[in-house]
């Protein structure tokens, strides 16, 4: 515990509250993130984690009659202060989705495509991060050879890798997961947490699950969600064992959601 | 709804009306299909006849570019060289489909991703008021407005080319745009947000996703829009001037396979040469009409199989 309070905040979280339309979504959240650490964001489904995670960069910009009020800061720099680089924000801050959502275009151009729209053009190069990133999440070695098919055509979990390479084609320093396994079978699921415990060396990892096991398995820090607010948030041996709150025991134990 | 056989098999009420139901639907299904192979048939026999009953070589009507039916035989005729025509056709239906794309394509994308609330409100029922006015409608106004303005601006006598393929654009245009709006439709949000979420802006998602996931909808739109244009009769022959001739340029008048039969049919007698060989043209447009469609089909099997 010592070593990990120690360790330093890159997200953090302000009196955060969202609201669709008339209806709060989040209520008054703070919560830090620390640098290279998983935080697993668990609570029963409709409890804002997705729209949490959403709005830790900012993607909830697209929904439609979104409001929020508080803080994000992220390097010192609250995220929805005016004029802030939403590009920057996008390309630091990366999103793999519940759903595998490749690009209807091949392996290779699904993984450049980020790269390239930030402005690399130098075929070498490109090529360069294409194989990093493919080899980052996993997958170089299964599709080395057919980098220039149809990302379709691979299989849900390569998809899903293929998505986490994508985002790390930008160089995030922080990765926000949404129930990356919720749609794969064991197998794919079982490579998916392998890979997030060899990417958290390098990044800040904030993984949405539905599966309490995954969050023990995988993360560092566990953070509660019940109703659109935070209810507990701890180091997840801690959360697990010994939870603080009764509504977060009867979660745990199964008792709803 | 079909009941379950089940309960179908107790209630002979509900079993009889299943058999009407169904003896009702497959009477409609056979009255297209009669319909449709009385329609090939007949144009088949008819625009065959002129072939193997008139004994006209098919490859002076297809690439012959004289056009005198009326010719007699002492003065070397009549002559029936249709290759004018054919290429009236393709240059009106590929002109107005190259001015219709674009704007239909963007038309769509204006309406699904710049302006989805208010542009589309705008624009879902003037699309469908321009499909729904009729060919004659595009056709006076295209004579009343175009070929007066082109007559003073471009030259020449203002019916021409040029006119038949400023009402097709117009005429298609719905066409390629609702189609269109379809594709962009279709593409999953969690695409769209992938992108977003790389730090794309909203134009480097529309060029390089959106346009990409929608662009056999877009092929498959224009490719509708073509097989419209290619079959209008109406519209074209009020401002295209119905010339004869070999076309040298898009200011002239000239015909158009659809035209010269709504001109000429009223003029011949059936069974006569003259007559058999508007049913020829029919069968052209019959088979191109067929290939446009063989077209569609594989478009979309391709876009299946690439968004699989
Ligand atoms: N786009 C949206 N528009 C309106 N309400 C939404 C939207 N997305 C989520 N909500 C609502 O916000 C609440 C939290 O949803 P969500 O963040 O998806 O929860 P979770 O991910 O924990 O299942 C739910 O009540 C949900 O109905
Ligand atoms: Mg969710």
């Amino acid at each position: 515990m010592t070593t990990e309070t120690k360790a330093k905040t890159v997200l953090s979280v302000r009196g955060l509250n969202l609201y669709y339309g008339r209806a709060q979504a989040l209520f008054d959240i703070s919560l830090d993130v620390r640098e290279r650490s998983v935080l697993a964001l668990i609570g029963p489904s409709g409890s804002g984690k997705s729209t949490f995670l959403r709005s830790l960069n900012r993607m909830n910009d697209l929904v439609k009659d979104v409001r929020i009020t508080g803080e994000v800061f992220w390097r010192g720099k609250n995220i929805y202060a005016p004029g802030v680089d939403l590009v920057e924000v996008r390309k630091k801050i990366g999103m793999v989705f519940q759903r595998p959502n490749p690009f209807p275009l091949s392996i290779y151009d699904n993984i450049a495509y980020g790269p390239r729209i930030h402005g690399i053009r130098d075929r070498r190069r490109l090529d360069e991060i294409v194989e990093r990133s493919l080899r980052a999440a996993a997958l170089w070695d299964e599709v080395k050879d057919r980098l220039h098919e149809s990302a379709l055509g691979l299989s849900g979990g390569q998809q899903q890798r293929l998505v986490i390479a994508r985002v790390l084609a930008v160089e995030p320093e922080i990765v926000l997961m949404d129930e990356p396994t919720s749609a794969l079978d064991p197998i794919s699921t079982a490579r998916i947490e392998a890979l997030i415990d060899e990417l958290r060396s390098r990044y800040t990892i904030v993984i949405v699950t539905h599966n309490m096991q995954q969050a023990a398995r995988i993360s560092d820090e566990t953070a509660f969600f019940l109703n659109g607010r935070l209810i507990e948030h701890a180091a997840t041996a801690e959360l697990f064992q010994r939870p603080k709150r009764k509504e977060t025991e009867d979660y745990i134990t199964g008792r709803f959601g | 709804m079909e009941a379950h056989p089940l309960i179908a098999g107790r209630r002979t009420r509900e079993g009889f009306r299943d058999r009407l139901g169904y003896a009702a639907t497959l009477l409609s299904v056979a009255v297209i299909l009669v319909a449709v192979a009385a329609i090939y048939l007949f144009v088949f026999s008819r625009g065959l006849a002129t072939f193997f009953v008139n004994h006209v070589n098919v490859l002076d009507f297809l690439f012959g570019t004289e056009w005198r039916p009326t010719l007699t035989e002492s003065e070397g005729g009549p002559k029936f060289g249709v290759l004018p025509f054919i290429v009236g056709s393709f240059i009106v239906t590929f002109f107005s489909a190259l001015i219709a794309g674009p704007i239909g394509i963007g038309a769509a994308i204006f309406m699904t991703e710049i302006a989805p609330s208010w542009g589309r409100k705008l624009m879902q029922p003037v699309i469908e008021i321009l499909v729904g006015i009729p060919s004659v409608v595009y056709g006076f106004t295209g004579l009343t407005l175009i070929v007066p303005f082109l007559r003073e601006h471009a030259g020449g006598l203002g019916f021409g080319l040029l006119a038949g393929i400023l009402v097709l654009a117009v005429m298609i245009l719905p066409t390629v745009t609702s189609i269109s709006v379809d594709a962009l439709s279709a593409v999953p949000p969690e695409i769209k947000a992938g992108s977003y979420a790389l730090g794309a802006t909203r134009w480097q998602t529309i060029w390089r996703i959106l346009m990409r996931a929608s662009a056999p909808g877009f092929v498959t739109a224009v490719i509708f829009g073509m097989a419209r244009a290619f079959g209008e009769a109406l519209a074209v022959q009020m401002v295209i001037g119905n010339g004869k001739n070999m076309p040298t340029s898009l200011l002239e008048p000239a015909s158009t396979i659809t035209t010269v039969i709504t001109m000429n049919m009223g003029n011949t007698v059936a069974g006569s040469v003259e007559n058999n060989v508007l049913w020829s043209l029919a069968l052209l447009l019959l088979l191109m009409s067929t290939v446009f469609i063989f077209a569609v089909r594989w478009v979309g099997r391709r876009g299946r199989l690439m968004s699989r």
